[in-house]
């Protein structure tokens, strides 16, 4: 007798969550969830709710509506232990312009709690091809660097979800290259990753899901489709249509 | 509670490295300083008025708005680069944000309070020396409301239009409390006055102190919900 196959708990469960300003829904009711090793790339355009819905993902906005499953357990945003458990990498670097690459990382890394801050540092500044600028503020450091930095920030803690908002804005091909390759090695290691973005290209090429994201709704969410033509005409028509 | 006070002292260590390698707050704040203190200096008639009459509203005239440009900048420089939104996500108690926010602006207030002390005794010629124990209390204890409430204050500020308009106007009605009872009891030090004459001043500056800390850790939360 061959024993079933025990489906693998989602990392993340989203259900029917909901986010107003004022009149506008930014967020009106979205659903998903991700298993170890998904990547969600959420297509839509300006003004759709994509930065609405990281935001509540990362606990820094409160849903008015729905509820977050991290792990299995209802996401507490007031809660540290789980706000730990992860890493936002934002169109803005998060990091202070006038501490050094080091100092920006020792920071975060005493905040998380890491047994050997300076070493961690030290770590995730050589893993990012940043060791030569570790003395270098950020405010002297190139957009392409600064997002490096950016990313060897938010995974500094080996978070188990990453959620990326727009990560290759301003990137020049270098530094768009290693964000890419940081993607491949987070799906590797069967992290789960959601990742908004405009770049329809860009998105195909790392998800293994994808949602259309339009007025704060997901007009399509699935696995990627494997007919990449039929898809852009299907988000052109979502745009167009919303 | 331990870990709390060590994220507060990581969040406070940073906020005074980036203020002393930019010194933008602290040199306009001790700018501002010598000027107020020069102006009133200058603007008195002292064949009218004696120093020692005007002087303690004077210098908690100064203490007060040289602070002011110190607690702008304390979320001000959060807002770089969204650097906010990693001290939210990261594992620090709303609590230890603002006890770090907090150290970090006593530190500041604490240094410009220091420069602007002698250069007030130097200007109106008052003999502190005989009263730097008693006075530098009376300091601590009326900074410690003050900045508690800015603190929080400048929470709610950052995100508006005009922050740094905002800020006075939200805090200078709740600041008249503890700047009077500030002022009398300098006075009365000046004067050479017994401490029985300054009690009740003293305990409306503790109470208002314990008041507005308990609030401003209740709330806190609160302020950085958008």
């Amino acid at each position: 007798m061959v024993a079933a196959p025990v489906a693998e708990p989602a990392v993340l469960d989203v259900r029917a969550l909901a986010r107003a300003f004022g009149r506008v829904r930014a967020l009106d009711g979205v659903d998903f969830s991700l298993r170890r090793g998904d990547v969600l790339a959420v297509f839509g355009p300006n003004g759709a709710g994509k930065s609405t819905l990281l935001r509540i993902l990362a606990g820094i906005l409160r849903a008015d509506r729905g509820e977050v499953m991290l792990g299995g357990a209802r996401f507490d945003r007031t809660d540290p232990a789980q706000r730990r458990r992860i890493g936002l990498i934002a169109h803005a670097s998060l990091c202070y312009d006038f501490l050094t690459a080091a100092e920006n990382l020792e920071f975060y890394a005493r905040l998380y709690g890491l047994a050997d801050p300076r070493g961690a540092a030290r770590a995730a500044l050589e893993a990012a091809g940043l060791a030569d600028r570790a003395g270098s503020l950020a405010v002297t450091m190139s957009r392409g660097l600064v997002q490096r930095l950016a990313i060897a920030r938010a995974l500094l803690h080996e978070p188990e979800l990453v959620l990326l908002d727009e990560p290759f804005t301003g990137l020049d091909q270098a530094a768009a290259a290693t964000l890419r390759a940081e993607l491949e090695r987070l799906r590797e290691r069967r992290r789960a990753v959601v990742l908004v973005t405009h770049n329809v290209e860009e998105g195909l090429g790392l998800a293994t899901h994808v949602a259309i994201q339009v007025r704060g709704r997901f007009a399509e969410w699935g696995p990627r489709p494997a007919d990449a033509a039929a898809f852009r005409a299907r988000y052109a028509a979502a745009v167009a249509g919303g | 509670m331990g870990n709390v006070v060590a994220q507060a002292l990581v969040i406070a260590a940073k906020d005074v490295r980036l203020e002393f390698r930019t010194r933008t707050a602290f040199v306009s704040a001790l700018a501002f300083t010598a000027l107020v203190l020069a102006i009133f200096n200058f603007a008195r008639d002292p064949t009218a008025v004696a120093a020692i009459d005007v002087a303690p509203g004077i210098l908690w005239i100064t203490f007060c708005f040289a602070g002011l440009l110190g607690l702008n900048r304390a979320f001000a420089l959060e807002r770089e680069n969204r650097a906010i939104d990693g001290l939210m996500l990261a594992p620090v108690s709303r609590s230890a944000l603002y006890l770090g926010k907090l150290l970090a602006n006593l530190v500041f207030v604490g240094l410009v309070e220091a420069v602007a002390l002698p250069l007030f005794a130097l200007f109106f010629n008052v003999p502190l020396w005989p009263i730097l124990a008693p006075l530098l209390g009376v300091i601590a204890l009326a900074t410690i409301g003050f900045v508690a409430l800015g603190t929080l204050l400048s929470a709610i500020a950052v995100n508006t239009r005009f922050a740094e308009l905002m800020l006075p106007v939200l805090m200078l009605p709740f600041l008249v409390p503890p700047i009077t009872a500030a002022v009398q009891v300098t006075s009365r030090l000046f004067a050479g006055r017994s401490f029985g004459e300054m009690a009740a001043w003293l305990k409306l500056l503790v109470g208002y102190d314990i008041v507005v800390l308990a609030t401003a850790i209740l709330v806190f939360d609160f302020t950085l919900d958008e």
